[in-house]
């Protein structure tokens, strides 16, 4: 403590002085500047907004979001347009300037034409460069309905001549448009990370609660089932799970199911973090405290326990969504996750299992691209939010125990 | 290693013989054994004498200081009076506020919260004692709160009203724990156990984790509390210059047993136990003129182990008096002949020196002289 008073100390009858410079520090009466009255939410923010790569990535991930939620207004097509005649066409580059005819500013790109190989009569697409075609923003396209209640007919950007589409990052198999399957895969993607590990949350922390409260034969019990649970391989797990959901279901009744295959298994890690801190909060003197107030099993973890880990909680649950997206990603590139005509990422990487189709049309590895950057962003901001959430990683702040 | 009591004691059916005038508490054999299981399938079990027997009275408006090494069973004691855990053997009556004499240590846990109100308790670690994400208002409100004392406005009032009690000001009562200094918490977790107009206060090294001048304080601050409050203090603490400070009487721990007990003046000034004895021999002198007063040597050894102690005395090993019969027989702790009571077989012959008292022996001022 930097407040050394010496003896003597006031006189007995008078407690009056404490022993500190904040309180003399802080002669003033105002609470609202007084920065002992801050919350943790509010220090871990502040934390939080120091770490530079966590930040970015937050942005990243919020933006990611941002996509999933406006998918139908953001995509230039729907994810089940074919343009029969344009199977496998390439991406296009789009410029800022044409200069075709005469000088303009805008967003060019070429238009495709189709060869047909006489002795194969295989068809290819490719990019005829004598044709322009411009892309605009907020251009009127196929009629959707915003969040399934608004109907709608603009597109943030698309062609303006829909006769003379535009494919930036290419098309599929059957002549779909990557860019809009990749935006509208984003939805289920992003998620079900999100659902499945709300789902594991819920068994996680009662089950975790119940091992580290009680101890005892309970722990014993939780801890031996969350072993056996974790040591059966996941992959097999998941794919006879997964290969037992009739396939009669429909889109939305499989996505529940898979989420539900993904927690049955996801939540056993997030047990194990909420077991640890109850143990070692069930030790600390101000639970003990509380108890020796009178203070009930419900008061004592909802108002002492509970709030002492949940910035915890939070960062764990951020760490645990990479594995829920990937396990997704693995479940649908097998096959046997979301199936069409459901859009996921892994099942859009389901298009580049084959050679022939990865050697001629390459950009069907895109969406891989977005899985690593989703799960990169959420892996650095669930960093961030740990280091956030640690008292200890303050640099100097007055928490650290210093006696 | 698990830890678990050895068995539900059986209750206290047996009519207790009525409590000496006076006495706020009366603690006879008291007993806290922990069985420790350990190896394969728990088979094989340790018994961990943590306090082992213990008889000693508590005088209403009292302080009465609990002595000893870490390890010797004084904090398992004061654990057994707040029912943190429940006592393996002996009887703790306590004389309730409306004059019933109960055992604490056979009360079912329904009957726990009234007793709770009355004895309370001050943690050593002012740092681990408050919840840091609760305000200051919260902490010392939630006693009020949880036992339907006060609510709304009435428990802010109260709240102001505690922290200007014990030094703080009550503007600062939406701050956090963090936002206080050691001292000042340990105001705070003072004022949560006053909460409750408590009747026992037991404080558990309450100043040990404080600097030495913030020390000087909190104690100035109990003093003054328990003379405004009427408040009984059991003070345990490893600190024997702030025991001599504050305790009206002593009582010295040794493995799960008191070896010796009495007014705090006598017991420190003319010890009868060679264990108390080598304890005021550790006490640091500041003053260099009665640096040599105490020439003997420290204690060699270490504490015995409470799972396996040395039959007999549990401090011959350590004794530098140590005869046969120490090794063999037990001592009881009996009365000598001015009425302290020391468990020692020799406590008449051995004449031990003491520290010689002075109030400012521990550098700390005595209320009285200001």
């Amino acid at each position: 403590m930097s407040d050394v008073t010496l003896l003597p100390p006031a006189a007995g009858g008078d407690p009056g002085d404490p022993d500190s410079t904040t309180a003399s520090a802080a002669a003033s009466t105002d609470t609202k500047a007084d920065p002992g009255t801050v919350g943790q939410w509010r220090m871990m923010w502040r934390r939080f907004r120091r770490h530079r790569l966590a930040m970015t990535a937050a942005v990243v991930l919020g933006m990611i979001y941002f996509v999933a939620i406006f998918a139908e207004f953001l995509a230039p097509y729907s994810p089940s347009t074919r343009f029969d005649d344009l199977q496998y066409a390439p991406p296009q580059l789009i410029r800022p300037v044409d200069t075709s005819d005469g000088f303009a500013i805008g967003l060019f790109a070429h238009g495709y034409e189709v060869t047909t190989n006489e002795e194969t009569q295989r068809r290819t697409v490719s990019i005829d460069e004598s044709v322009t075609a411009e892309l605009g923003f907020f251009v009127k396209g196929e009629e959707y309905e915003l969040f399934g209640l608004i109907p709608w007919d603009r597109h943030f950007i698309g062609p303006t001549d829909p006769d003379n589409p535009v494919f930036v990052l290419g098309t599929d198999r059957l002549g779909r448009d990557m860019l809009s399957r990749l935006v509208h895969g984003t939805r289920v993607s992003m998620s079900i990370g999100l659902v499945g590990v709300a789902a594991s949350m819920v068994i996680g922390i009662l089950i975790g609660g119940l091992s580290g409260y009680y101890g005892g034969a309970v722990d014993t019990a939780a801890q031996r089932l969350i072993e056996f649970i974790m040591c059966i391989p996941t992959l097999p797990l998941w794919m006879m799970l997964a290969a037992s959901v009739p396939d009669d279901w429909g889109v939305l009744t499989k996505y529940f199911a898979i989420t539900v295959i993904l927690s049955v298994i996801g939540w056993t890690d997030l047990a194990r973090v909420v077991r640890g801190r109850f143990l070692a909060l069930r030790e600390e003197d101000f639970v003990e405290a509380a108890r020796l107030d009178n203070c009930g099993s419900l008061r004592i973890i909802r108002r002492y326990l509970l709030p002492s880990f949940s910035s915890h909680i939070i960062a764990a649950l951020t760490l645990a969504i990479p594995a829920m997206i990937l396990a997704e990603t693995a479940l649908s590139f097998l096959g046997l996750g979301m199936q069409a005509p459901a859009v996921s990422w892994g099942v859009l990487l389901q298009e580049a299992q084959n050679v022939r189709s990865l050697v001629s049309a390459p950009w069907l590895l895109i969406p891989g691209i977005a899985v690593v950057v989703a799960v990169l962003a959420l892996n650095f901001v669930g960093d961030g939010l740990r280091d956030a959430a640690d008292p200890y990683n303050t640099g100097g702040r007055r928490w650290r125990k210093r006696t | 290693m698990a830890e678990t009591t050895l068995e539900t004691r059986a209750s206290g059916a047996e009519a207790a013989p009525p409590m000496a005038e006076g006495n706020l508490l009366e603690v006879r054999d008291l007993e806290m054994h922990f069985a420790e299981r350990s190896g394969w399938l728990r088979r094989s079990r340790r018994v961990v004498r943590a306090v082992d027997g213990i008889s000693f009275d508590v005088r209403a408006g009292e302080t009465l200081g609990l002595v000893g090494e870490s390890g010797c069973g004084k904090t398992t004691t004061g654990r057994c009076l707040v029912r943190t855990h429940a006592p393996t053997g002996g009887r703790l009556m306590y004389r309730g506020g409306d004059g019933r004499e109960v055992d604490l240590a056979a009360l079912p846990h329904r009957d726990l919260p009234d007793y709770r109100r009355q004895i309370r308790m001050i943690f050593q670690d002012p740092f681990s004692s408050l919840n840091p994400r609760m305000t200051v208002r919260d902490i010392i409100g939630e006693p009020l709160r949880v036992n339907g004392v006060a609510r709304g406005a009435e428990l802010d009032d109260r709240v102001a009203d505690l922290l200007v009690r014990v030094g703080l000001r009550p503007q600062h009562r939406s701050r956090f724990p963090h936002a206080f200094s050691g001292g000042e918490r340990q105001r705070i977790v003072i004022a949560r156990a006053l909460s409750l107009d408590p009747r026992l206060v037991i404080a558990d090294e309450a100043v040990s984790a404080l600097d030495v001048s913030v020390r000087a304080q909190i104690l100035e601050l109990m003093v003054t509390l328990q003379r405004e409050r009427g408040l009984t203090y059991l003070f345990i603490s490893h600190d024997l210059s702030v025991v001599e400070y504050l305790c009206d009487r002593v009582a010295v721990m040794y493995v799960g047993k008191v070896v010796e007990l009495g007014p705090t003046e006598e017991l420190f000034t003319r010890p009868q136990h060679p264990y108390t004895q080598a304890l005021l021999a550790a006490v640091p002198q500041p003053d260099p003129t009665r640096r040599n007063i105490l020439t003997q040597r420290p204690l060699e050894g270490e504490v015995a182990d409470p799972a396996d102690p040395p039959p007999g005395c549990h401090f011959h090993p350590r004794c530098p008096f140590a005869r046969d019969i120490c090794r063999t027989e037990e001592p009881a702790l009996r009365p000598t002949a001015d009425g302290r009571r020391v468990a020692c077989h020799f406590a008449e012959e051995l004449s031990l020196p003491g520290l010689a008292v002075d109030d400012d022996a521990a550098g700390l001022s005595d209320p009285e002289d200001t």
